[in-house]
């Protein structure tokens, strides 16, 4: 069966590889690159989890064909901490209880990096705007907004 | 197995297809068929060409290209009166790869920004240049041949464009209805109003009865009444998970009222 080779960065490297026609950006990056921070849970766009940036806005990746990735620019959760040191996000999910099970978080993660990147003082109303595409089994959602009200304070504090 | 083929224009992917073939917009609702194992294609045909996106005015109509995305819509100065309907298709990842030409062959229950383009009398251009009406567009696309280039609507007035996506879950709950009214006026009267709805049959439907109730009237309680009675006439809803004909059809007057007269959904 034919490969078609793609180019992209992943979290700022460059990454290259030969991809199955019809392959998902899901698979190819789990699969393929061995980046498994991106989560399947439907292969459908209902739940989320497989959340990732490309060129800092949030996509399905389950629902993207890998070969559309060319060129561009992906971030995945396994970009967000710098070394040892978490993300403030990653931090403030941890420390609210925004993470139980943990399925949803990447995809939640990533939806809330986009957010904060174009709107650093959201109000609860715009971050449940934010995450409504990703569904979460466990929490409730209070803490998952609660964590990311938090995280986008102590960004701008930084900022400062 | 699949294959992918890639071409630099629309009019190349165009003459490509075959029946094996599919085309790739955003991917929302190939992908998935790819990924549940859809044996009804084994070629996925894509175009390269950017400029499928552009929306820009053009002799006092927009245009607006079929791989322009609903943020794309969200986003441009000349879409500001679709923005309220890009907005509720999906949640923000949906919306950064579902394409305005993906949705003209979305299946019930999607298709919320088609309905508001049907309302507007869209016109459809295909990739061979050739255009036509969306209602006619609409009644033959799963015999289609060739490929959507774009779409182009008038720009309503102020107020008189209305739209209204009825769904259990908020924000991103799919359509139990969505309706799309444009209501031009005359010395204070509605003339030619167009009536949309989404997910009351197999694609966006006109409510036909119901406009011509509306010609000469007020926009009040009293002058859209008679309309209300046959909202639904021409209608054909099925019954799915989210809500039966039955109750579709009871619902779909309260909601067209509450269009009407610009009252808040509870
Ligand atoms: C989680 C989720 C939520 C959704 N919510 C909504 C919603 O609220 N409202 C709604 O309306 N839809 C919704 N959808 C459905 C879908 O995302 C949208 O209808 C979208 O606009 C489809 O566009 P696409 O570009 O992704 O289509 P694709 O999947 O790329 O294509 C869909 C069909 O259209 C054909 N096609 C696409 N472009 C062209 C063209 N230019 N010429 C000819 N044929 C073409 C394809 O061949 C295919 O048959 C949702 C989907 C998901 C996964
Ligand atoms: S796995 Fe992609 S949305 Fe569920
Ligand atoms: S923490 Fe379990 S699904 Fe969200």
């Amino acid at each position: 069966m034919v490969k078609t080779p793609i180019r992209f960065t992943l979290n700022g490297s460059e990454t290259a590889l030969f991809v199955d026609g019809g392959a998902n950006l899901l698979d190819t990056l789990r699969r393929g690159v061995g980046d498994l921070s991106p989560k399947y849970g439907c292969g459908q766009g209902t739940c989320g989890t497989c959340t990732v940036l490309i060129d800092g806005e949030p996509h399905l990746s389950c629902l993207t064909l890998a070969e559309t990735a060319e060129g561009r620019s992906i971030e995945t959760t396994n970009g967000l901490a710098n070394g040892a040191e978490l993300h403030p996000l990653q931090k403030a999910f941890m420390e609210n209880f925004g993470a139980q099970c943990g399925y949803c978080t990447p995809g939640m993660l990533m939806a809330a990096k986009a957010l904060l990147s174009k709107n650093p003082n959201p109000s609860r109303e715009e971050i449940v705007e934010a995450i409504s595409g990703n569904i979460c089994r466990c929490t409730g959602y209070e803490p998952i907004i609660d964590a990311i009200m938090i995280a986008a304070g102590q960004l701008r504090g930084r900022v400062a | 197995m699949l294959t992918v083929e890639t071409f630099d224009t629309l009019v190349q992917a165009a003459s490509a297809m075959t029946p094996q073939s599919r085309y790739l917009g955003g991917g929302t609702l190939v992908m998935r068929g790819v990924n549940y194992g859809d044996q009804s294609f084994q070629r996925i045909v894509r175009v390269k060409d950017r400029s499928l996106r552009e929306i820009r005015s053009e002799g006092g109509r927009i245009v607006i290209g079929a791989g322009a995305t609903m943020a794309n819509v969200m986003a441009a100065s000349e879409t500001a009166f679709l923005a309220n309907v890009a907005r509720q298709v999906g949640g923000p990842a949906v919306r950064n790869m579902a394409t305005v030409g993906g949705n003209l062959f979305a299946e019930h229950p999607y298709g919320d920004f088609t309905t508001a383009l049907l309302a507007l009398d869209a016109t459809v251009r295909l990739s061979d240049g050739s255009e036509q009406p969306i209602e006619s567009f609409l009644s033959s696309r799963s015999s289609m041949r060739g490929l959507v280039a774009s779409v182009s609507v008038p720009r309503p007035m102020g107020d008189e464009f209305r739209f209204r996506k009825v769904s259990r879950v908020k924000p991103k709950g799919v359509s139990v209805m969505s309706i799309a009214v444009w209501l031009p006026r005359q010395g204070g009267r509605i003339s030619q109003a167009r009536i949309a709805f989404g997910a009351m049959g197999a694609t966006p439907l006109r409510a036909k009865s119901a406009e011509q109730a509306l010609d000469g009237v007020n926009l009040d309680a009293q002058g859209i009444e008679r309309a209300l009675s046959v909202a639904t006439t021409g209608l054909n809803p099925t019954d799915d998970s989210l809500a039966s004909a039955w109750y579709r059809n009871e619902v779909a007057p309260v909601h067209l009222r509450r269009v009407l007269l610009g009252e808040e959904s509870r």
